[in-house]
């Protein structure tokens, strides 16, 4: 079988489109990549769906830390700690435990116990509190002169943190939100090998990676494929924030846009 | 370990579960607990020092080794730790048994690779198969330090980068006017100035390797989780004097605990190395106010 | 800087090795899981027990070996076996001819026992089309895969059982053996739903270049074959229905 079969086959047997079967013997390399980087797409669906909603919850929760009114402060600081204070690990058991109660509840939490959406959700949480703690730092060393500059134009309320204190809250945060965004990825991989359970081996990169190693016994050619892919999806992860990173700064002279590169750069 | 506790299938409430809770396995799981702490202990500072040497390395003026410390940096820090620990262990125990394989063997004239096996001499293996298994368990922990440490030494190795330079220009060109040598402006001015750069990534790190830890079972450590789960699982009256139901809830949320105060602990102390370290420094921090990213 | 790191670290090693090398006569190894009762599982003391602890410790009685005990996880535990941690596999392992082409086994001394499939008691459940959970690695995942049912992969045996349970799975597939003593406990709440072969007997897993242990442990089974003491082990740890040599 030529390996351009072997993708047509197993490219997208990770959400079951194509062979129903995995290979069981005769292991060739092209499958090993084929159906790791076939994988790989549950951890892109993961990272990025995470990524983006907890992008809205962490404003929030940085917002709400740094609110006057214990009411809204006190819960805010409460996530963050026991989200970025427990491992992602334990956190998927407690989630799956609980979406299995909720379940015998109401019919309406079915699909929670599956990883597509219980999943997703741990991650979101996980990822907002992280990002949320780094939003809420970068929220408390903007320039005190750029908000006085804003109520000085009359600026009011929501107007002056969606203009002034909002852009220029991302951008010092932008660094260390690089960082969380690749960790978060790299969390994807914990989804099936220790939270939720495989439906019909459909399941990440590292779940074909350790089925190879399974199957082959031999976990010196799966993993460093998943490796190698990693490296990749890192790479890109990169590169896309860091366009992002260039239009926050585009309005900065040239100088200072060096600048920021120089700033340690925190990680989570 | 208490004298009632000779036949619990008589005991029910306070006492059965005081019995419960010192069985020798148990025991081994708060033991398990040492392991742990001891673990971290160890491996941060040596993550700390492989962090510095690729550091330094990633801002040699020698372009190769300019590479090998970049090399190092992103190569380890775009794969998921997981990925890294699953084969890692045998290819460092293997590594390490091939080097003595040399040494000890040089008339061996064997393949060390026969089909799937990997065969040393028998002096190569590590540790000895005759040594006891407390060697084994301990030769196990320092591949779980070591592995632990290649990992985040990445992470802290590209902290420490960005901490060397974010230390302000001007201060190691002053040192440069007063005569220092490359080598004298480098630990005398920048390795000093840079920690306080540092000190935030390193905080965050080590929050992350404390998380890090319930992976520890993979490296075959039998660390806090590979206990919680084992007493967690239902037990059979057959199997064993207290039999139960499935209580692993119980078992990580005994864990979970664990692991708030450890990093409540941990943010407290940090802290206060932050406001020290920040004294006298011309930063937010070092002004008064917090210092963020 | 990496590998000074690491010669610097092999030579202390060596330095604790060479000190205890005297002092012990040939030890064998012998790799389990812990996790798998009858088999093998870790007792209130914290020690491995089981069906196989006890015939292997008379297995190294009987071919005058020092035995040691060792616990690894199920999903690594042929890699490490070949990469030489320990010298045998001996976690309730059935031969199968993946296996075998990677390492090698003993004689078997479990005859070839069933599988069987476990609901909850007094549920339809569809064994061909319903969704069966299976622990992830085993012989009887791979057989729920190649049926038409719908396969649940789970990390541990627990897990599985687990499933059943709280209605994630209709049904749990694994080693009948494994699973008599929790329907027996369950007070009624589990029943077994049918039985299927999968697999051979299990043996001893062992790397291919040991020939020489191999053989060992081979006389040292058939001894208790032939004494009839493996088929009161098999009783006294399977009971009365065990299937005997």
């Amino acid at each position: 079988m030529s390996c351009w079969e072997t993708i047509a086959d197993y490219g997208l047997r990770s959400i079951g489109i194509g062979e129903r079967l995995l290979p069981r013997s005769d292991f060739t390399l092209c499958q090993q990549f084929t159906l790791i980087g076939s994988g790989l797409i549950w951890n892109i669906y993961f990272g990025t769906f995470a990524l983006l909603f907890g992008f809205f919850l962490a404003t929030a929760l940085a917002v709400g830390k740094a609110a006057k009114s214990p009411f809204i402060r006190k819960p805010s600081e409460w996530f963050i700690f026991v989200f970025r204070g427990s491992p992602l690990f334990i956190q998927f058991f407690f989630a799956y435990f609980l979406f299995l109660s909720l379940k015998s509840v109401s019919p309406v939490f079915d699909p929670f116990t599956a990883a597509w959406l219980g999943a997703l959700i741990v991650l979101f949480l996980n990822t907002a509190a992280y990002s949320g703690e780094i939003f809420h730092g970068a929220l408390m060393s903007v320039p005190k002169g750029e908000v006085e500059a804003a109520d000085a134009f009359g600026m009011s309320g929501f107007t002056k943190f969606r203009r002034v204190i909002w852009p220029t809250m991302l951008r010092l945060a932008w660094p260390a939100y690089t960082n969380e965004a690749i960790f978060l990825f790299h969390a994807t991989t914990l989804v099936f090998f220790s939270g939720f359970p495989a439906w019909q081996q459909r399941g990440d990169a590292l779940y074909y990676a350790s089925y190879f190693a399974d199957k082959t016994f031999n976990p010196f050619v799966p993993y460093p494929i998943l490796a190698g892919y990693f490296i990749l999806l890192t790479l890109a992860i990169i590169g896309v924030f860091g366009l992002v990173n260039r239009r926050l700064n585009r309005h900065l002279p040239d100088a200072q846009k060096g600048r920021m590169k120089f700033r340690p750069n925190v990680i989570r | 370990m208490f004298s009632f506790c000779t036949d619990p299938q008589s005991l029910d409430g306070l006492p059965w579960l005081a019995c419960y809770l010192t069985t020798g396995k148990h025991m081994a799981f708060y033991a398990s607990f040492g392991t742990v702490l001891i673990l971290l202990a160890i491996t941060a500072p040596v993550a700390l020092a492989f962090g510095f040497l690729g550091a330094t390395a990633a801002r040699a003026r020698f372009r190769p080794l300019a590479w090998l410390g970049k090399g190092y940096i992103a190569i380890v820090r775009g794969v998921p730790d997981i990925a890294f620990f699953l084969f890692f262990v045998i290819a460092l125990d293997q590594a390490f048994e091939w080097i003595r394989h040399k040494i000890k063997c040089p008339d061996w004239d064997q393949p060390i690779r026969q089909g799937n096996d990997f065969v040393v001499c028998p002096a190569a293996k590590l540790p000895l198969s005759t040594s006891p298994q407390i060697w084994h368990e301990i030769y196990g922990f320092f591949l779980a330090v070591l592995t632990f440490a290649i990992v985040y030494g990445a992470f802290s190795a590209n902290v420490l980068y960005g901490a060397m330079r974010a230390v302000p220009k001007a201060q190691l060109e002053t040192a440069e006017a007063y005569g220092m040598t490359p080598r004298q402006t480098f630990w005398r001015i920048l390795v000093p100035q840079m920690w306080i750069y540092a000190l935030p990534g390193l905080s965050n790190l080590w929050m992350i390797l404390i998380k890090a830890t319930p992976l520890l079972f993979l490296l075959g450590v039998e660390d806090i989780v590979y206990w919680a789960r084992e007493l967690g699982a239902a037990k059979q009256a057959r199997f064993s004097d207290y039999p139960h139901g499935d209580w692993r809830m119980w078992y990580f949320l005994a864990l979970l605990i664990f692991y708030l105060a450890f990093t409540k602990l941990s943010e407290v102390v940090l802290a206060r190395v932050t406001a020290r370290l920040s004294h006298g420094q011309a930063t937010l921090g070092g002004t008064g106010r917090s210092a963020a990213p | 800087m990496l590998k000074k790191l690491i010669a610097a670290a092999t030579a202390l090693a060596m330095g604790a090795g060479v000190a205890l090398a005297a002092s012990h006569s040939m030890t064998v190894r012998m790799g389990t899981e812990g996790a798998y009762p009858p088999y093998n599982f870790i007792n209130d003391k914290g020690e491995v027990d089981g069906f196989e602890r006890e015939l292997g410790d008379e297995l190294c009685r009987r071919a005058n070996l020092t035995c040691e005990w060792v616990t690894n996880d199920w999903d690594s535990i042929i890699p490490n076996l070949v990469s030489g941690n320990y010298d045998t596999i001996i976690a309730g392992m059935s031969v199968t001819e993946e296996r075998d082409q990677v390492i090698d086994f003993t004689e078997e001394y479990i005859p070839a026992s069933p599988s069987a499939y476990v609901k909850l008691a007094g549920r339809d459940v569809d064994l061909e089309n319903g969704v069966i959970a299976a622990q992830t690695g085993t012989i009887q995942a791979n057989y729920v895969a190649n049926s038409g049912a719908t396969l649940v992969e789970y990390a541990t045996p627990d897990e599985t059982i687990a499933a059943v349970r709280n209605g994630e799975a209709d049904a749990v597939l694994a080693d009948k053996d494994y699973l008599a003593p929790i329907v027996e406990e369950s007070n009624g709440e589990l029943e077994f739903a049918g039985e299927v072969r999968i697999g051979g007997g299990v043996a001893m897993g062992i790397r291919e270049s040991d020939q020489e242990l191999k053989e060992k442990f081979n006389a040292a089974i058939r001894s208790m074959k032939e004494d009839g003491s493996l088929n009161a082990l098999l009783k006294k740890w399977f009971g009365d229905e065990a299937p005997q040599w």
